[in-house]
């Protein structure tokens, strides 16, 4: 009876480290093979880690080249991988092709004393409310954004609340001053 | 003497006016349909500049997903798109089975198609009822409002709450429909199409409704996918995407249905688009009606699904699973997906990372009236300020699902 999963659990933890990836994929590393730190194909997602530095100039190549045309930014969120991890924290770039119908997912990694990373709105501006909601949330601050504010918290909130060191209840009751 | 007892002279200046006057529309304002504020920079009646101000309803949702076992989540998901409760439970248990790799059986793939199309319908009737009503045509709001309310009877029938229904579970159905449900289910469906034709004769050709939104709020196909808008907004601008054809879930390729497009990119193609969508989904309410066939509604994955009361009653191990889900939740193996659908009001998008155990490590929320409402800055400017009520009702925003 309790067999069914058992199987699903060893596929997905087994499928990150497959070595040979999907034709698309292995073109765009051809393309630029040091805009690749990393290829996890799994749950029928593709994701690719990619070096922080030129994540506006992936972005601006993925959305015009041929192959891919990612002219539609779907998502961008932030996670806290934990406070002991190395690299803390990670922003992920969900990407779509209006015309081609599929997605990637960008992945950046970055540690607590160096969270900058560069803005993408210059991309898709839709990026400007991720963005400012990344910010509030984990305090991920992207270099060239028009108009980098707290969005969801108020202005004087203390901390980012979706760190996994912020208490749930906070660090004490919110009052407006 | 006497030019001593005499009023002083005003003194006439001949200036250009300084006209740019800072307003703030909401929170209170009713057709900001919620909490939202807009903080305008008015030229005469012309907006020049409109800065959103959102965050009023932020509740720290993602934050609480993080301290809550996976099916504990789901009524945290009911309470973001309140208009829509349906279609964020099914995003939310279906990035859950990605990640666990469950196989739905084809009676809850049905059902859940079948509630999600009523439950759009209900959405888009609020959005044509209140978006009259900011416009000034009053009367439609209670026709709209009287088949929201047979819709949400049904859902009540089916899950016990109207707002917060909770029906989907991960693994399959809180549990089957009752009986007499189909019975009702086609009675609805039979009453539907003449209430739409009832709504075109109140507002379609109505010349006040069409002055009102015929050219305003223009955004361009380009612009709209550079903006990130989806669902029928985004088809209003005459582009055909439609999740459920995209990216098709829960059997979608198999239904016989049209994705409606608008090339005016104004208020008045997004109007038409939805009222176009009301036939649609109701096309595949009828078609999901007509598939339902005996079945369980359950994936067979004892750890993860609660059992039967009967088999809990009658076999040991069926009541063990119950006591192990119910008090320590199911592990679900670590990795991470994004699922989108096809929501109402656009792509509805589930973020879910797990570390393994019962608590998700992070879930977050891809919004379509979030990323909607972002580019209400750009379609506002040059607008007149009577305008902006009507775009707002146009993009149709919840924003409970805003804030989160």
């Amino acid at each position: 009876m309790a067999e069914p999963e058992k199987p699903e659990a060893s596929s997905i933890s087994s499928q990150p480290s497959e070595p040979t990836p999907s034709p698309l994929v292995a073109a765009f590393q051809r393309e630029h093979p040091d805009w690749v730190v990393q290829v996890i194909e799994a749950l029928g997602e593709t994701t690719l880690v990619v070096p922080k530095e030129s994540i506006a100039s992936i972005c601006s190549f993925l959305k015009t080249w041929s192959e891919t045309r990612f002219d539609f930014l779907s998502d961008l969120c932030g996670a806290d991988r934990g406070v002991e991890e190395e690299p803390r924290f990670e922003v992920n770039y969900h990407l779509f092709s209006t015309t081609k119908h599929h997605r990637w997912r960008l992945k950046v990694l970055l540690n607590e004393d160096n969270i900058h990373v560069d803005s993408v709105t210059g991309v898709w501006r839709t990026a400007n409310w991720h963005e400012r909601e990344t910010f509030d949330l984990f305090g991920v601050v992207f270099d060239g954004h028009p108009d980098l504010r707290r969005i969801l918290l108020p202005e004087d909130w203390q901390g980012h609340s979706l760190r996994k060191d912020f208490p749930l209840r906070g660090y004490e009751p919110y009052s407006l001053k | 003497m006497s030019t001593a007892s005499l009023p002083p002279q005003f003194e006439v200046v001949d200036r250009p006016l300084d006209t740019q006057m800072t307003i703030s529309m909401g929170p209170q304002h009713p057709s900001t349909h919620g909490v939202l504020r807009l903080e305008l920079v008015l030229d005469g009646e012309t907006v020049v500049k409109a800065t959103p101000d959102i965050g009023y309803l932020h509740t720290g949702m993602e934050k609480l997903f993080e301290y809550k076992k996976y099916q504990q989540g789901i009524v945290i998901t009911d309470r973001m798109d309140y208009l829509n409760p349906l279609g964020n439970n099914l995003a939310y248990v279906m990035a859950g089975e990605k990640l666990l790799g469950l196989e739905i059986p084809e009676r809850a793939q049905t059902i859940r198609v079948l509630m999600c199309e009523l439950q759009r319908i209900a959405s888009h009737l609020v959005w044509l009822g209140t978006h009259a009503l900011d416009i000034g045509a009053m009367t439609v709001f209670f026709y709209c409002f009287r088949e929201r309310e047979k819709i949400l009877n049904l859902i009540e029938a089916a899950s016990g709450g109207r707002l917060t229904p909770s029906y989907f579970r991960i693994g399959g159905l809180m549990m089957d429909l009752p009986a007499g449900f189909e019975n009702r289910c086609k009675q609805f469906l039979n009453d539907f199409p003449p209430a739409v034709d009832e709504f075109h004769t109140l507002l379609t050709g109505n010349k006040i409704f069409q002055k009102r939104t015929q050219g305003v709020g223009y955004i361009s196909a380009e612009d709209a996918i550079d903006w990130g808008l989806s669902g029928p907004c985004l088809r209003g601008s005459g582009i055909a995407l439609d999740i459920r054809r995209a990216n098709p879930y829960c059997s979608y390729e198999t239904y016989d249905f049209d994705i409606p497009t608008e090339s005016d990119c104004d208020v008045w193609a997004r109007y038409m688009v939805r009222m176009r969508e009301l036939k649609e989904s109701h096309k595949i309410s009828v078609q999901a009606l007509s598939r339902l066939k005996p079945g369980p509604v359950k994936a067979d994955a004892p750890k993860v699904v609660l059992p039967d009361r009967q088999a809990m009653k009658k076999h040991m191990d069926a009541l063990i699973h119950h006591f192990l889900i119910v008090a320590e939740g199911f592990d679900v193996p670590e990795g991470e997906v994004y699922h989108p659908i096809e929501a109402s009001k656009g792509e509805l998008g589930v973020y879910m990372k797990s570390n393994g155990g019962p608590k998700p490590a992070r879930v977050h929320f891809r919004g379509p009236s979030f990323v909607n409402l972002s580019a209400l800055p750009d379609i506002a400017r040059g607008e007149m300020i009577a305008d902006i009520v009507a775009v707002i009702g146009s993009l149709d925003i919840v924003l409970g699902e805003i804030d989160r």
